[in-house]
């Protein structure tokens, strides 16, 4: 049966062109990769290549025609043993039976937009586990914490590793992996080259071939050199993969300001991070939710981005002396339960929270205090209950206030609990400039408990 | 092409003087021969007809055809063995059907159709096969060397001997990220061969306009890395490098590169009007170093077919990719469900 030979969509938008020459007359025999014509798509001169192999048996559509739709039939190519007498009479284009040509059988369109399905309900994480009465509570710092739950889950299985600068034979440039290369040896403590966008990468590839690798970076700052391998290859491969394949790592490391280390040194990723679907987000506060956390993510089938904060390292908290304390990714922590406002923090942010805190205890406000450990999936439930209770909010964070993990909150709650709000909420963040050196200007550039008062006075109406 | 056991790819040579690391062939047996004609055309009538569809509005996006290039991917294949592992960028229809991926899920997943491998939600870019060590499938130009270099990292830790064949083009050779894995590859001695497909044009710069060391197998040399040009437009040849190239993977000595000279008669992406370079070039190389005919013309020359045999094993690829074509017009669209799935597992 001859070929009907059709103007091609030779662009991503193209809808239509003009069918600039002919490059081979009727009668011409063509083999596949033959160029035949010469068509104007919406972006370029282009040449149209025969398909098959034949006798240019009619042109249909002249040289020099405009506006020829896509899929319109420009040509009929005869087959061996075929004469023009086959050629039936001119057919219409004949539509693509895509879906998105059934409705516009010219162009490739995107088929007109079916509302998308309601995002599933997200379901709420279990709860910490019960820590029976009696327990021992171990005073223990957040490296410690860290590096107990890394070493715990390495001796669990052999699968898991940690890679990334000094953490071998210097112990961790802050000391997270102190110990852990005497006691797993170095191919399972692997010091790197200075070198974050490949070592990430490396570190993605070995977890997609099902590996179980810990990526410590020496600050988070540095992984912005290794930012597309945290989105684009572990975040997204799985979805891309339909399912088949994913990416089980965690990256983890100090993030946010230290103490005047300056711009460069000195930047919070919870909301970067936050925003990509397949990606999880933890940062712990406390040196039980640190290892706890960490322990969960390092299990977890899914890309962790964990952030640590440099100064929560030496501090001390109490942990549970249970074996394998494992904590719920995605659920958060009522630090203080409280009737008359809710305050939001996570990570270092809990610290000047904590002061407020104790600070309107004194005038006589009963704070609920949230930790959210988790910023991805995030536990909103457990903040909406809490606003239907107090019926106000103040979100702490030192990330920067544009775009950060408090307006975000602030936009479900609003969205959610509208109807319960006694007062507008209030985001405290960092200053919106860049972190200066000058140890009074440094000050000024994060929250401080001051702050995090005055806005609790202001919408609880407190003179 | 399933990879194969490794005595079979050691039995199909007739050892050359040269080695095939310094530019030697292997010629290959009947068997052999038939075997690189079959699978070469296979991807050609494959990306014929994905070019095909993507000019009737089947395809969308981004499309870009492994045309000119078969002899890379199906040499290299025919000396693996089942457990290496296989990457690469976005042109990556021919890396697929060469390990053995279906031709109705590959083309399924260009029309964007449920029954594709990544379930319509990857695309012309973005598939993978766990079964058939294929690990996608990458869209930002060089991200899969680190990926590749870290499937590698996974062999060694495992103490398997399974190789890592990590493809990249003349353009992604000039990323950074390349020679950071380049030097952790040569650092820590991981089985992976670095596979740079040079055909010519990064997009539309010519090799010339953007690298300054335009010979890419010396692009390891700072790292120890060992380098071979190969002529990829001879499927004889680039097999007999693949197989000294996985010896010394597997013997433990670490990475090795390959630069695979081939040329790509398409445009970069189907969009792409190539104004670049003279249709005389392109020409040249078609006539003049096609590696299809090249197989081809040995094929009738030494009477291993006749020109029936050869219509017949044509007429047969036809049916597999007509028959891809068909199911990937027909399968359904993913359902809406599925905005919502394998995001977290």
């Amino acid at each position: 049966m001859p070929i009907d030979i059709l103007m091609p969509a030779l662009s991503p938008t193209m809808e239509e062109g003009t069918l600039s020459k002919w490059l081979k007359d009727e009668g011409d025999t063509v083999t596949a990769g033959d160029v035949i014509a010469e068509i104007e798509t919406d972006k370029a001169t282009m040449e149209v290549e025969a398909v098959e192999e034949g006798k240019i048996g009619k042109i249909v559509v002249p040289a020099g025609t405009e506006n020829v739709k896509v899929n319109a039939v420009i040509a009929v190519l005869l087959e061996e043993g075929e004469s023009t007498s086959d050629i039936g009479s001119s057919k219409p284009a004949e539509p693509a039976p895509a879906p998105a040509a059934q409705e516009t059988p010219a162009a490739p369109e995107a088929p007109k937009a079916a509302a998308a399905p309601a995002a599933p309900v997200q379901n709420v994480a279990a709860a910490d586990p019960a820590i029976p009465e009696g327990t021992e509570m171990v005073p223990t710092t957040v490296r410690e914490a860290l590096r107990d739950a890394m070493a715990e889950e390495m001796r669990g299985s052999g699968d898991v590793f940690v890679m990334g600068e000094e953490v071998a034979e210097y112990q961790g440039a802050y000391k997270i992996t102190q110990g852990l290369l005497a006691e797993f040896g170095a191919k399972r403590v692997v010091d790197t080259p200075i070198t974050e966008h490949g070592f990430a990468g490396i570190g993605v590839g070995a977890a997609m071939a099902g590996l179980r690798p810990i990526v410590e970076f020496m600050t988070f700052n540095f992984a912005m050199q290794a930012i597309d391998h945290i989105i684009n290859s572990a975040a997204k491969t799985l979805y891309m993969s339909g399912g088949q394949m994913g990416a089980p790592i965690v990256f983890r490391g100090p993030n946010g300001a230290a103490a005047r280390v300056g711009a460069q040194h000195s930047q919070c990723y919870a909301a970067w991070y936050s925003a990509i679907p397949g990606l999880k987000v933890v940062m712990p506060y406390s040196a039980a939710d640190a290892k706890g956390l960490l322990k969960a993510a390092i299990r977890d089938p899914n890309p962790v981005v964990f952030l640590e904060n440099e100064i929560l390292y030496g501090q001390t908290f109490d942990v549970p002396k249970i074996d394998d304390f494992v904590l719920p990714i995605g659920k958060a922590r009522i630090h203080k339960q409280g009737a008359d406002v809710t305050i939001v923090s996570f990570g270092i942010g809990m610290s000047y929270a904590v002061k407020a805190v104790d600070e309107l205890a004194g005038l006589g406000i009963d704070v609920e205090l949230i930790d959210l450990r988790t910023i991805r999936p995030m536990d909103l439930p457990t903040v909406i209950e809490s606003v239907k209770k107090t019926g106000r909010l103040v979100t702490v964070e030192e990330g920067y206030p544009q775009s950060s993990v408090g307006t975000e909150i602030a936009t479900r709650v609003q969205q959610q609990a509208f109807d319960y709000l006694d007062a507008p909420i209030i985001t405290i963040a960092g200053k919106d400039v860049p972190m200066p050196y000058a140890a009074n200007l440094e000050k000024l550039a994060l929250p401080n408990v001051g702050e995090i008062v005055e806005a609790v006075k202001a919408v609880t109406y407190t003179a | 092409m399933a990879p194969r056991k490794a005595p079979a790819a050691a039995s199909r040579k007739k050892q050359s003087a040269k080695s095939g690391l310094n530019g030697g062939i292997t010629e290959f047996d009947k068997d052999t021969e038939l075997e690189a004609y079959r699978e070469m055309l296979l991807i050609r009538r494959f990306e014929e007809k994905a070019g095909q569809l993507y000019g009737m509005g089947f395809i969308g996006g981004f499309c870009h055809l492994y045309i000119g290039q078969e002899a890379v991917v199906v040499g290299m294949q025919m000396a693996l063995k089942d457990g290496d592992q296989v990457i690469t960028g976005y042109r990556d229809h021919g890396h697929m059907l060469a390990t053995g991926m279906e031709a109705r899920g590959v083309m399924a997943e260009l029309t964007g159709r449920q029954g594709g491998y990544s379930r319509g939600k990857g695309g012309s870019m973005h598939m993978f096969s766990k079964e058939k060590h294929f690990y996608g499938g990458h869209g930002i130009v060089g991200a899969q060397v680190s990926l590749g270099t870290g499937l590698a990292f996974a062999n060694r830790y495992r103490e398997n001997d399974n190789v890592s064949v990590t493809y990249f083009g003349d353009g992604a050779a000039n990323q950074g990220q390349v020679y950071e894995s380049f030097n952790m590859a040569a650092l820590w001695k991981l089985p992976v061969i670095y596979i740079i497909e040079n055909n010519r044009y990064a997009m539309g710069t010519a090799v010339s306009r953007a690298s300054a060391q335009t010979d890419f197998s010396k692009r390891g040399v700072s790292f120890g890395i060992p380098g071979h040009q190969v002529d990829g437009m001879d499927v004889r040849a680039v097999h007999a490098a693949a197989v000294e190239a996985v010896a010394h993977c597997r013997a433990g000595n670490g990475p090795i590169i390959l630069e695979m000279m081939t040329y790509r008669y398409r445009g970069h992406s189907m969009s792409d009007p190539a104004k670049y370079r003279t249709k005389d070039e392109v020409q040249k190389m078609r006539s003049e170093q096609d590696p299809i005919e090249q197989v081809k013309a040995r094929i009738l020359e030494l009477k291993h077919a006749s020109e029936d045999d050869l219509k017949s094993i044509d007429k047969k690829v036809r049916d597999v990719v007509a028959d891809s074509a068909d199911f990937a017009q027909s399968d359904p669209e993913p359902d809406p469900s599925e905005l919502y799935t394998d995001i977290l597992l």
